[in-house]
């Protein structure tokens, strides 16, 4: 069984990001990258589906700049095979990443794509579900559990309110939750081994997809400063209040 | 309470691969399977240890001390933990070549690998520190046998190791311990005797305990020149490599620390039965010569702990000083007028300063010995070989003392800047201090490393050592004067060792005139005084480096980055070197005050 997983190149979490002063985008000029969070559980599910004997091979897809390929191998040295990188520097939207993500498929076709469930960048949650309408693959979203057998597999998903496990049909596309696993450390003779791992690298004109943006930002600014606290004397005071002040009620 | 942030990721690149130029290395044939993403990742691995398995049980290790039961030492289980992920990961083995199961990996990259998990944790780090300072002795004197018997599982994580020379009755002076060794007929010895503050020298985290013990062989000379160094494990080994019986080592007690509390220190007895059984590594009575050429690595070891501690408290104080609103400028009247945040205060940003200044610098200087220590092995040609040996040689009593005097006092900064809030156990700065406040006693009490200096270290080879580095210094100032920016100080650098010429020459020539003690009697103040000017050296490296940048176009915070270290030497130069004025002027007249006190009069 094959296992494609994508990973992007995101600003690392602990970076506190601002926006640029003529307020056009978010400045990470200079910051931090790291492998999405979520794209590193997706990484260590098929890394331990393959250590179970599940899978026999982990291919690891980051779209973006030349750079990305350093987070492909942040996946190589946690256990994935073989990295594929599709090069562009264009501005990725989800819509753009899927149909990529789809022609990869067609040419890999892979019996499980695993995901994250959004990137913190752009926290947008859409990519999987875009591709599993384009791929017409079965889709099992924020994942907390997975259990592959006998052709299908059974995504424990998190929902408001609960669990729900729903069982789907290989091939499938599963994106992942905080709690599917705690992904592991690259260990130092895994790091030298993934340095010989083979990288290939495609664009998305070779793929035969257009990656340009459709949605367009119009302004970026931070988040209005919180203003201190105030006491009310009473709850007649505080409905007053929600109502003329907050405007809430 | 959150968790303070380790040290910080922009200085440790600027490190390596600006101040020093780490990327270099992947010429040397010894380097060329690595590359500049390795390192990076090995750093990111590091990181990731030292954040999940090492800063989660800092201040619990430090709350809840080992304990022993009269059988068992206890530890709390997150030890087991921090251990068995810095195995796993590979750190135990990483500097060893690739064919005797290592990575290769270049001592600059682990030592900055080590720099995360020490700040995260220096007490559990001690138990890796030790496994890795004991497996390396094997390694460079032990026979065939002993390396194959004892380096696969200290390098994997099963055995962790010691290092016993300290005994009750003896610590700086190792010449008169008294443990001892009887041969026996089959070309193993018996040891007999007491050791005391042995870090790690009991534990359940790994299957053995090799302990390097330094005892005298019954019958050999006296002094430095009759002490052996002996593998001594806490349980022999099978044929087969298997652990089998329990040696007669026993765990007298543990003591009670003020810091570093997680690494148990024990009194440990050899012999109480029919005596341990031991075996000498390398040839009889040359143990201490061994441990000392193990020393620089050491001390580096000792000073980038000391120097992360540091980094730790400055870390924390700094982002403290942020967030804590109390009072106005002195030029603000309106008592309605919003309190400024603390890090608005002048007084407060002199305790940052020289927090920075201190740690930076001490952080600088640790990875500049390390530079030195890879270049005295991997340089491509002997001359460049010997010279970094020599230098490294020179600086390694300011590499250890510097940083374990100035990361404390940057910790009381810490401490100060938090107020009343520095002072409880609440707030993790204390103990950052009852930490570090280890680090001038051990691996040679800083008033040692004072003898070293000036009795050795600088007389050595017609002051070879002292000689190349002054070559180096003045190379720096002399590109320094060509530099607006830094002219200046390059200038006090320069009167600066001009100073610290006349002091050693007054000094040598006291001891050359065979007035002994009254030429050492100062050395302490020699070695402050050494360790600023050399410092103050690091600095203007640093702000060379930091003035070419800032003639290109920036990113905002690569500016405030480099004005942050332009600004941190401009302190150090301005604030803290003048202090050998008063040094200088005290050590050439041989001033005698302590030396001719009598104890009668105290
Ligand atoms: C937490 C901890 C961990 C340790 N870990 C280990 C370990 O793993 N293995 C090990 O072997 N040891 C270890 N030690 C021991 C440590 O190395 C010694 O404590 C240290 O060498 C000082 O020896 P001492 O305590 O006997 O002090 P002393 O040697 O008695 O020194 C006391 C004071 O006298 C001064 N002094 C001594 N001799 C002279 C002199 N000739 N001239 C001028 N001043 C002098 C010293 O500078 C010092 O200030 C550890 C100690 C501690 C506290």
């Amino acid at each position: 069984m094959k296992i494609l997983v994508a990973v992007k190149r995101v600003v690392d979490y602990n970076v506190k990001v601002r926006p640029k002063s003529d307020g056009t985008d978010v400045d990470i000029a200079n910051a931090k990258m790291s492998i999405n969070p979520f794209c590193e559980i997706a990484v260590e599910e098929a890394v331990r589906l393959k250590e179970k004997g599940v899978a026999t091979e982990v291919v690891a897809v980051s779209l973006g700049t030349k750079q990305s390929q350093e987070q492909i191998r942040t996946a190589m040295a946690l256990g994935a095979d073989r990295g594929i990188l599709v090069e562009t520097d264009t501005e990725l939207q989800p819509l753009g990443v899927a149909k990529c993500l789809n022609a990869i498929i067609a040419k890999e076709s892979p019996d499980l794509v695993i995901m994250g469930k959004q990137s913190i960048d752009g926290d947008n949650n859409q990519t999987g579900q875009m591709l599993g309408a384009l791929s017409n693959m079965p889709q099992g979203t924020f994942a907390s559990e997975v259990a592959v057998e006998d052709g299908t597999v059974n995504v424990t998903r998190e929902i408001d309110g609960g669990l729900q496990t729903v069982k789907l049909n290989l091939p499938a596309i599963v994106t992942t939750d905080l709690r599917l696993n705690e992904p592991r450390y690259a260990s130092l003779p895994n790091i030298m081994k993934a340095k010989k791992k083979p990288l290939d690298t495609t664009t998305p004109d070779e793929l035969g997809v257009d990656v340009a943006p459709r949605v367009q930002t119009l302004k970026v600014e931070p988040p209005a400063e919180r203003s201190a606290g105030i006491k009310v004397a009473d709850v007649a005071e505080l409905v007053e209040k929600l109502k003329n002040e907050a405007k809430v009620i | 309470m959150s968790q303070t942030p380790l040290l910080n990721d922009r200085d440790i690149e600027f490190l390596l691969y600006e101040f020093l130029n780490s990327e270099a290395l992947l010429e040397r044939p010894r380097y060329q399977e690595h590359s500049r993403e390795v390192f990076d990742a090995t750093l990111a691995t590091a990181k990731t240890i030292a954040e999940k398995y090492f800063a989660n049980h800092n201040a619990k290790g430090d709350a809840n001390e080992p304990t022993f039961d009269g059988e068992n030492v206890h530890l709390i289980p997150e030890t087991q933990e921090a251990w068995d992920a810095f195995a796993e990961a590979g750190f135990l083995a990483a500097h060893y070549d690739f064919e005797e199961g290592g990575m290769q990996m270049p001592e600059i990259i682990l030592r900055a690998a080590m720099s995360y998990i020490s700040s995260a944790n220096i007490s559990s780090t001690g138990y890796p520190f030790l496994t890795l300072g004991s497996a390396n002795l094997i390694h460079s004197f032990g026979d065939e046998a002993q390396k194959a018997k004892y380096l696969p599982p200290m390098m994997d994580g099963r055995f962790s190791g010691t290092m016993a020379l300290t005994e009750p009755g003896q610590g700086s002076a190792l010449a008169d311990i008294k443990t001892t060794a009887k041969p026996q007929d089959d070309g193993t010895y018996r040891i007999f005797g007491q050791k005391m503050f042995i870090s790690a020298g009991d534990h359940n985290l790994t299957e053995n305990i090799v302990h390097m013990v330094l005892a005298k062989i019954e019958g050999a000379p006296a002094g430095t020149k009759g002490i052996s160094l002996f593998i001594c494990p806490k349980f022999l080994l099978n044929e087969d490599g298997s652990v089998g019986e329990r040696n007669d080592v026993a765990l007298a007690g543990l003591l009670h620390k003020m810091g570093y509390r997680n690494t148990t220190s024990t009194v440990l007895s050899f012999g109480e039965k029919d005596g341990a059984v031991g075996y000498l590594v390398g040839e009889a009575h040359k143990g201490l010569a061994y441990m000392f050429q193990m020393m620089n690595e050491a001390r580096i070891g000792v000073g980038l702990g000391a120097a992360v501690l540091g980094y730790q408290g400055y870390n924390y104080s700094l982002d403290y000083a942020r967030n804590r609103p109390q009072g106005r400028l002195p030029s603000q009247k309106d008592p309605t007028s919003k309190q400024v945040n603390i890090v608005e205060h002048a007084d407060v940003r002199r305790m940052l300063l020289a927090q920075k200044a201190y740690v930076e610098g001490s952080m600088a200087l640790c990875f500049y010995a390390s530079q030195l220590f890879e270049d005295s092995n991997t340089a491509t040609t002997e001359e460049e070989r010997k010279q970094a040996f020599t230098l490294l040689d020179l600086i390694t009593p300011m590499v250890k003392s510097f940083p374990s005097k100035y990361g404390l006092r940057a910790n009381e900064h810490a401490i100060q800047i938090l107020g009343g809030s520095g002072y409880i156990r609440e707030y993790p700065v204390e103990q950052y201090y009852r930490d570090n406040r280890l680090n001038p006693i051990h691996e040679g009490a800083e008033g040692i490393h004072g003898l070293d200096l000036l009795g050795r270290k600088v007389p050595m080879n017609g002051l070879a050592g002292y000689q190349a580095l002054k070559d180096e210094i003045l190379a720096s100032t002399e590109e320094a004067k060509t530099i607006e920016e830094t002219s200046a100080w390059a200038k006090s650098i320069e009167a600066a060792l001009a100073s610290l010429d006349q002091t050693t020459m007054s000094l040598l020539g006291t001891l050359g005139k065979g007035e002994v003690d009254l030429g050492m009697a100062n050395a302490t103040v020699y070695l402050d005084m050494f360790g600023r000017v050399l410092v103050s050296w690091i600095w203007l490296k640093q702000a060379i480096i930091a003035v070419k940048a800032l003639a290109t176009d920036l990113h905002q915070d690569e500016e405030n980055f480099y004005r942050g270290k332009l600004q941190a030497a401009q302190y150090y130069i301005q604030w803290e070197l003048p202090e050998i004025d008063y040094q200088a002027k005290l050590l050439q007249s041989q001033d005698d005050t302590c030396l001719a006190m009598q104890d009668a009069w105290f």
